[in-house]
């Protein structure tokens, strides 16, 4: 072959069969009984991080500084990364011998469990800013009780994602301050990018029965136990940013999790899933 | 190149140089650095700081194309690729504006130029991105051209120039990898994969030729160029180079490189090759290539839409600085 060599590791394959046959045993995984839920509350976490990754990818070459281009594509990777640890569970819980990029390129939004905030359009940066700060106030939470998780896989991933997570909310923690404190204009923008959001902020704490199984089986925290915490973020940021918690419910808007979304995510996976869809069976 | 066409000012006759002209002209020639706190020409100065801004704003203007199809991509692993790359050609036009700003100029004056036309980017990056296969071929291509010209300009003589150019150029080969490997899943895929990478190599050839800039015989600001080491060899032979590596890469992938001239020359050690059709290079670069407008717009629109995001965070810097004289006084 030419002077140029292959990106990619021609023993890839091998090296990922023996980093899956050393991987530590995990009763969770082939547990019958808590396959459904556990499978259902992965691709909740794994399309959270991937709806929400495509969405902040649409910065890319857009963004007000070049500073922030750089860091709206790190933010983006992370999330995207986090989504094929993820999914790639999922697909080993499920056991039907799909992958990680078939859950994510061959579902119909019906079958997608993220919430429905992170599949909001980005608005301008006061939206994408807040939108993020919202869903890492609750991340971060989340990742940290899973760190802890008894199933030893999703505390591994946790324990990853959670390093990249910090990151994230202290970055949007730290714009949603500076751009609420800083102008009329971007106060007012930021107040209207919180209204507009809140009412979808809440879905991720409202519990259903799939909430419920993996609790009990001690892989994830009880979700109202988490909120205390979330709480207490948005306040502490919220009053430093000057900016004014809308008196109105957050959990108005649900069912994301369950499969019942905004018009927008149509549109996300028509372009997102565009290629596989095309070509079906074809390799990239 | 990613800068192309840039004119330099300056003398080149020792006989009409200073004194100081002819002491800088000799630091040059025995491989020093030039850096910012040096004297140096006027001519050196201004044309420096054409050159890593065109380069600059090719770094800024190149993430579009390619961010065109980010939300695309068609697989995880290709998104996080892609993603990556992508970002690393924001920081390489940071690397950049921050090179050019030790000349004297700052990045919004820099910007304000690129929004207003007085200073180009490349002429590649107004060419479309219409398959996946495009990905491929930017990286493979497009890069590759970059690379041809970028390795040879960590050793040009201004200091922070070649500083730069280093750090970019450690990236720039997982760029050209990635675009290749991406060229090798189509050229050996499916024939719908196939053909798209076809038509991508049909599209981008000629368009990669141009970024050398025009024939070393119409070249006119080439010597002083040369001489001050910014720019290390002429545009003819970095194209030779760039043809007499990428024609093997395409026969590997059993693509047709669309010149039916291309021949290889025993006599010469290279390939001869069809010369790119000059008229439309400077037609693109008059702003009448296919995305001109289009990226243009897209920068412009960033800038505008972004205003009240930077005048908001610099208020708060404002504020935060007041605040914290404010305390300090009171602690006095
Ligand atoms: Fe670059
Ligand atoms: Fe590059």
């Amino acid at each position: 072959m030419p002077s140029l060599p292959d990106a990619e590791m021609p023993d890839a394959l091998a090296l990922a069969e023996r980093a899956a046959a050393e991987q530590v045993h995990d009763p969770h995984v082939a547990d019958v009984d808590l396959k459904p839920a556990f499978f259902d509350w992965l691709c909740r976490i794994g399309d959270n991080a991937l709806i929400l990754g495509h969405r902040v990818s649409e910065w890319c070459g857009h963004a007000p500084v070049l500073e922030e281009d750089i860091a709206l594509a790190n933010v983006a990777l992370d999330l995207i990364g986090q989504t094929q640890m993820w999914l790639s569970l999922a697909a080993e819980v499920e056991d039907k011998g799909r992958t990680a990029d078939d859950l994510a390129y061959l579902r119909d939004a019906m079958k997608f469990r993220n919430i429905k905030l992170v599949e909001l359009p980005n608005g301008d940066m006061g939206v994408t800013v807040m939108r993020q700060f919202l869903f890492d106030a609750y991340h971060f939470e989340l990742l940290t009780a899973l760190a802890r998780s008894e199933s030893p896989r999703v505390a591994e991933i946790a324990a990853k994602a959670l390093k990249e997570v910090a990151y994230h909310l202290e970055r949007s923690s730290d714009l949603v301050i500076r751009l609420g404190d800083g102008t009329a204009e971007s106060h007012a923008r930021m107040q209207a990018a919180l209204d507009a959001l809140w009412p979808y902020a809440g879905e991720v704490f409202v519990a259903d029965a799939v909430d419920e199984a993996v609790a009990r089986a001690g892989i994830a925290p009880a979700l109202p136990d988490l909120l205390p915490k979330w709480e207490r973020t948005v306040a502490e940021v919220l009053d430093e940013a000057t900016l004014t918690r809308p008196d109105r419910r957050f959990d108005v808007h649900v069912g994301g999790k369950q499969g019942r979304h905004t018009e927008h995510l149509g549109y996300i996976l028509a372009e997102m899933q565009f290629l596989q869809r095309a070509y079906p069976g074809a390799e990239w | 190149m990613y800068a192309q066409m840039v004119k330099s000012e300056g003398k080149t006759d020792r006989a009409e140089m200073s004194p100081e002209e002819r002491a800088f002209q000799d630091r040059i020639d025995a491989n020093e650095k030039i850096e910012p706190k040096d004297w140096m020409p006027d001519g050196y100065r201004k044309t420096l700081i054409r050159q890593i801004g065109q380069h600059a704003h090719s770094e800024i203007v190149g993430q579009l194309p390619e961010g065109n199809w980010i939300t695309r991509a068609p697989t995880l692993e290709r998104k996080q690729i892609l993603l990556a790359k992508v970002q690393d050609e924001a920081g390489h036009g940071l690397y950049l504006y921050c090179a050019a700003e030790t000349l004297g100029v700052s990045r919004d004056e820099l910007f304000e130029k690129l929004h207003s036309g007085a200073m180009k980017y490349s002429s590649i990056f107004n060419y479309p991105t219409l398959t996946w296969a495009d990905m491929g071929a930017v990286g493979w291509l497009v890069d590759g051209a970059a690379i041809m010209n970028q390795v040879p300009l960590q050793r040009t003589s201004y200091g922070p120039y070649a500083r730069a150019m280093v750090r970019i150029c450690k990236e720039e080969s997982f760029h050209q990898r990635q675009g290749y490997a991406v060229m090798m899943r189509m050229a050996f895929g499916t024939p719908e994969q196939k053909e798209m990478a076809q038509d991508a190599l049909n599209r981008f050839w000629y368009p990669s030729l141009m970024m050398f800039g025009p024939s070393d015989k119409d070249s006119v600001h080439s010597a002083q160029s040369m001489a001050w080491r910014i720019k290390m060899n002429t545009n003819d032979e970095l194209r030779q180079k760039f043809v007499d590596e990428t024609v093997p890469q395409a026969e590997y992938l059993g693509l047709t490189v669309p010149d039916e001239t291309l021949k290889w020359n025993e006599e010469r050690g290279h390939y001869d090759f069809a010369e790119p059709d000059w008229e439309e290079f400077f037609e693109v670069l008059k702003g009448n290539g296919p995305c001109n407008d289009e990226r243009l717009a897209a920068r412009r629109k960033a800038w505008d839409d972004g205003e009240w995001f930077r005048e908001g965070l610099s208020a708060y810097a404002d504020k935060a600085a007041a605040r914290r004289a404010a305390s300090d006084l009171a602690a006095e």
